[in-house]
């Protein structure tokens, strides 16, 4: 005999149990199995777009700080980048070089934050969660030495950065490099092998690969499908062509699959830093632009490939000190297309590990 | 017979189960009955110290440390919290089963302690049904968590309630055999009996699947991880305790812990046995043993993610039931077969035993489940 | 033939937590003992030099918020303007730094001290004589202020504390 069940409405609202944010999900649920489900958000709509407007070229540069707080040194890249394909700027060597050593470390910080809170909300109870939050601790600390801020760095200028690096960095940088490795060692220890967190996550959360490359999802999800698409490869910007580094690709699409990628990218940043620190030269750190950048008209485009995807920075301007327009290519945003696809047919617990195997950042979500 | 007799007789048989202690049988129930209920408030402070202490010291961080010298009156900081909170009721909510609940929940971890030894012969009454007891006693706070589920008259705690009460039930299982295990090698039910029969060795090594089938069974029936699905933190229902506040709340928090207690003393008295030792006095190792269990559940939550629910039940029906059956047959064929053997080639046996079942069993079992098409 | 899942990296899992158990916090016990932060750090208010300063008001152009108010008469004593008013909105700042950046005359630095929270919104709002480096009350940070850098702490850095496993 079949019983008769009723479908019902949950509302898993804007104040998170799992923290990534106000983002808002409401879904329709068959005893404990998704049926549908209606992602809504905007609640942390702030107009950056519009306010980059009002702001010169260098006072926007706090501005992208903003927009994904976890991991600001990519956005201030990729933003500098764009501005300087405008107006034309080159950039000396030293910043080039301290651009991708800030750049990478903050690769690593944000990807602790993402496997932290994806082994949070699989239910281990915050002890891997404050594992790397420690890890994270010691980054945060370079870059507090270097610029002066633990978060919203606004270090990188148009024509290099904003300061240079002191005398103690240095060494810190080193032992930071020495000890880093054993503990990614130890977190595969912990986690990888486990069985438990093999049966809740393997096999959950598909993105077939083609549905992937259809939605335009970039970064980690998308690797994590076995596309084998960087722009760090595909389209260097920067001298990322001067290092040598593998991309780590998945095969399944599951949620196993893109925390793999994310740990495995960590051991790749490590690399290419030990390799910038070797070939830093001695130089200026930027080149000479005056105060209020007047670019010439135009528009230009400059993507980086920020932890999360592909960031991307489009501009026009019309010979002002202010763009005319700033627009944002977000990846978190893109990525959250297929987000209807990948949960139906799975039950609420699983719901959440897949939300947040996605490692999305509601400031970039909703600018 | 008449009701006179009947009450005569009764008190007479209860009269005859109380050890033979100066004062007569009334001093020693009210003596005793004084000493459970502390025991048991006691070492719950103790437990949810260790508990928040270890959580900290696992995760690199230090945990409570300001109120008391390190923290130790920190649990009843919160208690004394949770009493000055206003105490609120929904309006549809079943009078009777809503405020009969935590009762119903706590009861039975103090009636528990009624038959555990904490010396040689010093418990409240041996009743030679000692572990059926226990087992039978420590089910009725699955029917106090129903009645709050029903009672709080909210779609999503009748499911976190549900959700409980099946898992209790496919659990019992595996921890009933486990149990049968050890009492087909001592031969009694009373608890007094089997701490005795652990005089060479604890049954831990003469039972290390037993072991491990009723620690993985007694953390599922209390809802510690990873198998707190019910009171989940980061998850979306908030289990059956919802619409509970102030006092209410505070009872299934203390019933939460005192029902870790419970699993922490029944697995000392099984398996390690209960208050033997060499030097300190009984109860001191009795308390030290029951803290150094509860340090070990306390490490796995630390350590684990959460299983699912469908996972949950997986595992106790396709995991755990066929190895707590293979294990007593085997018991019961050692017992029968070579009773008077020398224990340390049972021991080494038992290990191989355990590995191979295990092995076996992993083989035949795959945890997760594949997606249900709608 | 192969086993898996038996449990090994449950066990492994555990001697990983245990190890973590035995080993130092990381957590500082904040009244009592306080850390160094860094020497460039960017506090959470500005300090201004009152010799240094000629009210050319780059501050206040440069500023994305617009918190930076700045009143001066035309009295000019030795080829300066008269200051009379230097206002900061704190609780607007979002201490970016870019006044200091932009100041040609190095007369604005970015304040050493954090624990500066105030009970009411308009005490938030710092005028210049709160503000002033020649009285000594507030500590300047190094932010694009290099010289300054040797006469404060030591930043006291995570990896310097924390015992790493080759060493144990």
């Amino acid at each position: 005999m079949q019983l008769r069940t009723e479908p019902f409405v949950l509302n898993i609202g804007p104040v998170h149990p799992s923290t990534h944010g106000v983002f808002r999900m409401r879904v329709t649920l068959d005893g404990e199995v998704v049926i549908d489900l209606e992602p809504v958000f905007g609640y942390l709509h702030r107009g950056v777009e519009k306010l980059a407007e009002e702001r010169t070229y260098t006072g926007v540069v706090p501005l992208t700080d903003r927009l994904d707080y976890v991991a600001s040194m990519s956005n201030n890249l990729g933003y500098v980048l764009a501005v300087e394909k405008l107006a034309g700027i080159t950039v000396p060597e030293r910043a080039e070089y301290l651009r991708i050593i800030m750049t990478e470390l903050q690769r690593i910080a944000n990807h602790l934050i993402a496997v932290g809170s994806f082994l949070n909300d699989c239910g281990a109870y915050f002890t891997p969660f404050l594992y790397m939050f420690r890890e994270r601790e010691r980054i945060v600390d370079l870059f507090d030495m270097v610029c002066g801020q633990r978060l919203l760095y606004n270090y990188m200028r148009p024509g290099g950065v904003s300061q240079d690096i002191p005398d103690e960095f240095m060494p810190a940088l080193r032992k930071f490099l020495e000890q880093m490795p054993l503990f990614v060692e130890e977190y595969d220890r912990l986690l990888k092998e486990n069985e438990i967190l093999l049966a809740r996550t393997k096999g959950v959360g598909i993105l077939p690969a083609e549905m992937a490359i259809n939605i335009s999802a970039s970064g980690p999800v998308l690797r994590a499908s076995g596309v084998d698409w960087d722009l760090r490869k595909a389209d260097p910007y920067s001298i990322y062509d001067r290092f040598s580094f593998d991309i780590p690709t998945g095969t399944n699409g599951d949620c196993y699959d893109r925390y793999r990628v994310r740990i495995e990218e960590m051991k790749q940043s490590l690399r290419i830093i030990n390799q910038a620190v070797e070939q830093l030269p001695a130089g200026p750190i930027r080149s000479d632009v005056p105060h209020l950048i007047h670019p010439p008209v135009g528009e230009a485009y400059a993507r980086v490939e920020a932890p999360k995807g592909e960031l991307g920075f489009y501009l026009v301007s019309d010979n002002s000190i202010a763009p005319y327009r700033c627009h944002i290519r977000a990846p978190s945003l893109l990525n959250l297309t297929a987000l209807r696809e990948m949960m139906i047919g799975w039950k609420i617990q699983d719901l959440i590990v897949i939300f947040g195997s996605i490692d999305i950042t509601m400031g970039e979500v909703d600018r | 017979m008449t009701i006179a007799n009947l009450s005569v007789d009764t008190l007479s048989r209860l009269q005859g189960l109380a050890p033979d202690w100066p004062g007569g049988f009334w001093w020693h129930l009210l003596l005793f009955t004084v000493l459970i209920i502390a025991f048991v408030l006691i070492m719950v402070i103790v437990t949810i110290y260790i508990e928040r202490r270890g959580i900290a010291f696992f995760a690199a961080r230090v945990g409570p440390n300001r109120t008391g010298p390190f923290g130790i009156f920190q649990a009843f900081a919160d208690g004394i919290k949770a009493l000055l909170k206003e105490s609120i009721t929904p309006v549809s909510a079943d009078k009777i089963a809503y405020w009969l609940a935590p009762a119903v929940v706590f009861a039975p971890v103090i009636m528990v302690f009624a038959v555990v030894p904490f010396s040689d012969g010093a418990l409240l009454a041996d009743l030679n049904i000692g572990i059926l007891f226990v087992v039978a006693i420590s089910s009725i706070s699955t029917i106090g968590v129903f009645m709050a589920g029903w009672g709080s008259s909210n779609k999503y705690s009748l499911l976190g309630a549900m959700r409980m009460v099946a898992s209790v039930i496919s659990y019992e299982i595996p921890i009933i055999l486990s149990v049968a295990g050890i009492v087909i090698i001592v031969g009694s039910l009373s608890l007094n009996d089997i701490v005795l029969a652990q005089q060479d060795i604890p049954f831990i090594l003469l039972q290390p699947l037993g072991f491990l089938l009723l620690f993985i069974g007694g953390c599922a029936e209390i809802n510690r991880s990873p198998f707190d699905l019910m009171e989940a933190d980061s998850e979306i229902v908030a289990g059956f305790h919802i619409e509970y506040s102030g006092i209410k709340f505070a009872m299934f928090y203390l019933g939460e812990y005192g029902e870790a207690v419970v699993m922490s003393t029944i697995i000392t008295v099984l398996f390690l046995g209960g208050w033997r030792g060499p030097v300190l006095p009984p109860w001191l190792w009795f308390v030290l043993k029951v803290a150094f269990m509860f340090f070990i559940m306390v490490w796995t939550r630390a350590t684990l993610p959460r299983v699912r629910i469908d996972q949950l039940m997986a595992i106790a029906w396709k995991f755990l039931f066929p190895l707590a059956l293979l294990n007593l047959i085997i018991t019961a064929i050692q017992v029968l077969v070579w009773p008077d053997v020398l224990p340390w080639i049972v021991i080494l046996i038992n290990f191989a035993i355990a590995g191979i079942l295990i092995l076996i069993g992993s083989r035949f079992y795959k945890l997760g489940w594949g997606r249900i098409e709608v | 033939m192969k086993f898996e899942g038996y449990g090994k990296g449950i066990a492994k899992g555990l001697t990983v937590t245990m190890k973590n158990f035995l080993r130092r916090r990381v957590t500082t016990q904040y009244p009592e003992k306080k850390l160094s932060v860094s020497r460039r750090t960017r506090g959470n208010e500005l300090v201004w030099s009152k010799e240094k300063c000629t009210g050319c008001g780059t501050c206040a152009k440069t500023c994305p918020q617009g918190v930076i108010h700045i009143t001066t008469s035309t009295n000019l004593e030795d080829n300066k303007y008269e200051v009379i008013e230097y206002q900061v909105d704190t609780g607007y700042c979002i201490s970016c730094g870019l006044c200091v950046e932009a100041c040609p005359y190095d007369a604005l630095m970015m304040g050493y001290a954090y624990e500066r929270a105030k009970y009411r919104r308009n005490d938030l709002v710092l005028n210049k004589e709160d503000m002033t480096l020649e009285t000594g009350e507030k500590q300047p940070s190094a932010y694009f202020h290099p010289e300054l850098a040797d006469s404060l702490p030591e930043q006291t850095l995570l990896v310097d504390m924390q015992i790493s496993e080759k060493e144990e």
